[in-house]
């Protein structure tokens, strides 16, 4: 009764955001004041159809209600209560439940939050809100439908494939729909803006907020997704360049452009339509990244779904968004006024330099994620692009951005001085030149490139922190008005200092591991010594644990080194009934400097065993980037200009029909 | 600066860095696109050890032997007509399995495919697509029991 009940809600939802979606668009258009009243209700409308619906589909999988398909499919009544409730999203059909509360969550929140907004634009910006959702919702009803019911129920379900079982996991797919769906916001405002034909600094700060928080969640649902591959995949690496992350970083790269280029539409009212475009391309490659995971064209374990009716259907949805938004665009663009003038050595050149880069980086991941599918799709065979690709690719363009990232904060708007800012980043260049001298004379071995890659990180690091205590006068100011100036700098500007350092934090992480790890493979008895990177393992031998849902066989191993002992480590195989299967628990000894990492291989004769021990140098240093990088975010996001000095849309610019409501 | 000359920077600029890119992508490709073999395609047209290649098809049955190192397994991947000899050293992948579907990459060095990484599956269900393409070419893909 319950699933019939969260699938009306559904088939409700659906409804309301039809009339979401045409009302008040047609409302503002004729400037009936009613009619674009009404997106607020049907936004909350949407909202609370949507989350029964959810707790619906999450009560079904709470009480093991075995006859709805997707809950047999996918949970088993043994399973822990967190995947559980995880297996709601651990699947196709909930994960789009997922997708759709998130986007209608995001459409409240603007209606909300949006007292500011003139209601025309807060209106039409719901409109395209509900287009989406409308698009998302009938996806989900049409052909992958969470709620139908099976008879007679099976006894128990089949269960969550065990490598999802797992924190890390839990959270991923919330963090990143987040920040997917996020970007649906900055997409609507910028349909909207088109349809109005406007767009003012006051727009680039509406839409900094959410694509900001948006980016954050995104960043952390990336680094999650990254770190659950280190720790639970067995292998040791960190990022594979496999599609499916690729689907995940595309936006990204896309959402930090347009965080760069709305800053420069918001203080200089230029770049307009380049952001504009931006916000367009970032969100379409978020539908891209859905449609990649979730139409079976990839193979992974994300692509649940390998039903051709779905992937076409998604693929429809893609057209028509992302066409359609760029035909407005192609013919609304032009009318959009230029901004502000400004000479290529400035902040805005920094900024556009930073947006030039970001999209050719963008551009050669796109090639490579997308030209295996075109050349299967014209039958000229069957080709993967691996990780050489990227890094021939990715990483040269990365490097000048990375360089440019020091100096574009040190230069004014409008007219920089590059000599003066050299000149100012001076102390950053020697701690640059210091470290990467520091790492030549410690590592004597591995590339000769990855001491400069520590270099150029430490670059970034030290002129992000140059630059914040210039702005506070540390040092060449008394203290107290270094401290009056510590509490005066904007939240935004904290963010960026923090943001870019956990740039450089997360770089140097990667350069160390891509060019320090050390590895071995030994076949070992127990009583057998191995040693890496300093550390002695001595295999102690094999004996039987007992976990909630599976049995696991552990490793263990004595760590030494240099006599003393470091820890004991447990590499487990565990073997899950429901569904059966087998996964390597890697034993992980994590410290800031560096991770042991211990995976172990089933029985070779005379009780001998594929030992695989890693040393990752610094690993951690690259979700700790991450994190710190989320949080600079969020920081900025705190900025209280991006909360209360928001509406003021300047006088004269606004016309008649929404001056009256504007501020 | 004009607004004229400042458009002008600006498109040297980006077509400086599409070309650049451009570049760097083509002759990417050129090294590093890996393409995917059945078998039966070795065996029509045997490829040289310089070229890195993805083998796919059906670990064929009691074919997977230790060596006495105790790390390096050696088995043959077949997809019907046609086997070829792989040799790994390190952790097989947890869903190995003979009679399983498996994808390997690496080069064909004197007629002994040395695998560099054995592709991980991620439940039993799961089959490489590329793997039962080319079962259903060579005309050994069984719907009913998906192997």
């Amino acid at each position: 009764m319950i699933a019939e009940f969260g699938h009306f809600a559904l088939a409700l939802a659906l409804v309301i955001s039809l009339a979401q979606a045409t009302l008040p668009l047609i409302g503002a258009q004729r400037g009936d004041a009613v009619w674009v009243a009404l997106a607020r209700p049907f936004a909350l409308g949407q909202f609370l159809c949507i989350a029964v619906a959810f707790a619906a589909l999450t009560y079904a999988y709470l009480v093991s209600d075995f006859s709805v398909v997707n809950v047999a499919r996918n949970s088993h009544s043994a399973k822990p209560l967190l995947y559980k409730i995880s297996g709601v999203w651990g699947n196709h059909e909930g994960s789009m439940v997922l997708w759709v509360l998130m986007l209608s969550l995001f459409g409240l929140l603007v209606a909300l939050a949006g007292n500011n907004l003139p209601p025309t634009l807060r209106a039409r910006v719901l409109a395209i809100q509900a287009w989406i959702g409308a698009g998302f919702l009938a996806f989900i009803l049409l052909t992958s439908n969470p709620f139908e019911r099976i008879f007679p129920p099976p006894v128990d379900g089949n269960g969550l494939n065990p490598i999802l079982q797992d924190p890390g996991l839990a959270f991923h797919p919330p963090f990143l729909y987040l920040g997917y769906v996020g970007f649906s916001i900055a997409f609507s405002f910028a349909v909207a803006a088109l349809i109005e034909g406007r767009v003012d600094p006051a727009w680039a700060r509406w839409v900094r907020p959410w694509t900001l928080a948006a980016w954050c969640a995104l960043t952390v649902g990336i680094a999650l997704g990254s770190y659950w591959a280190y720790y639970e995949l067995g292998w040791g690496g960190w990022w594979f360049w496999d599609p499916v992350e690729n689907a995940s970083f595309m936006p990204w790269l896309a959402g930090t452009a347009l965080l760069h280029s709305a800053a420069v539409a918001e203080k200089r009212d230029a770049l307009k339509s380049w952001t504009i475009l931006l916000a367009i391309i970032a969100f379409s490659l978020s539908l891209i990244g859905t449609f990649l995971v979730r139409s079976g064209v990839l193979t992974s374990v994300h692509a649940f779904a390998t039903d051709p009716q779905r992937g076409l259907f998604i693929l429809l949805l893609l057209v028509v968004a992302i066409g359609g938004s760029l035909t407005l665009y192609a013919i609304r663009a032009p009318r959009l006024k230029l901004g502000g003038l400004f000479h290529p050595v400035s902040r805005e050149g920094g900024l556009v330099l930073n947006n030039l880069l970001l999209s050719t980086a963008l551009a050669t991941v796109f090639l490579g994620t997308l030209y295996p599918l075109f050349l299967d799709a014209i039958g000229a065979g069957k080709v993967s692009v691996g990780a050489p690709y990227f890094n021939t690719t990715f990483v040269p363009v990365m490097v000048p951005l990375v360089a440019a990232m020091a100096i574009g904060p040190m230069l004014a708007w409008k007219r920089g001085d590059l000599a003066g800012a050299l000149g100012r980043l001076k102390f950053a260049f020697a701690t640059a030149v210091a470290v990467t001298a520091l790492c030549f004379a410690l590592v004597a071995r591995g590339p000769v490139l990855a001491p400069l890659g520590i270099g150029l990180a430490t670059w970034v690091i030290a002129a992000s922190l140059l630059e914040f205590a210039e702005r506070i006068q540390l040092f060449t100011a008394p203290a107290a008005e270094t401290w009056r100036r510590m509490r005066n700098l904007p939240r935004a500007s904290y963010g960026m200092t923090i943001a870019h350092a956990g740039m450089g934090i997360a770089i140097i992480g990667m350069v160390a591991v891509s060019a320090w790890r050390v590895e071995v493979v030994q076949a070992m008895r127990p009583g057998d010594i191995v040693a890496a990177a300093g550390f002695t393992l001595r295999f102690e031998g094999m004996r039987e644990l007992q976990g909630p849902n599976y049995r696991a066989e552990a490793g263990s191993f004595t760590v030494t080194r240099n006599g003393g002992l470091v820890t004991r480590l447990d590499a487990e195989r565990r073997f899950f009934t429901d569904p059966a299967q087998l996964t390597t628990e890697a034993a992980i000894r994590s410290t800031l400097l560096g991770d042991l990492y211990v995976a172990i291989g089933d029985e070779a004769p005379g009780q001998m065993r594929t030992v695989r021990v890693w040393y990752n140098p610094l690993v951690v240093w690259i979700w700790l980037g991450a994190v710190i990088m989320a949080l600079g975010g969020v920081v900025s996001l705190s900025d209280r200009r991006l909360r209360i000095g928001a509406p003021a849309r300047r006088r004269a610019a606004v016309p008649a029909g929404a001056a009256s409501a504007g501020a | 600066m004009t607004r004229k000359r400042r458009r002008l920077y600006g498109v040297l600029l980006a077509l400086l860095a599409l070309g650049g890119a451009t570049a760097l992508a083509l002759t990417a490709f050129q090294d590093n696109l890996v393409f995917f073999v059945s078998p039966s395609d070795v065996a029509a047209k045997p490829i040289g050890p310089e070229r890195s290649f993805r083998l796919g098809g059906l670990v064929e049955a009691s074919s997977v032997k230790r060596l006495g190192d105790g790390k390096t397994v050696e088995f043959r991947i077949t997809d019907g007509p046609h086997a070829v000899p792989v040799r790994y050293t390190g952790i097989l992948p947890d869903l190995f399995r003979e009679g399983q579907g498996v994808v390997v990459e690496g080069k064909l060095i004197g007629g002994v495919f040395q695998a560099r990484e054995v592709l991980a599956k991620h439940d039993e269900n799961y089959m490489p697509r590329e793997v039962a393409d080319a079962l259903k070419k060579s005309g050994h893909w069984q719907e009913d029991k998906k192997p």
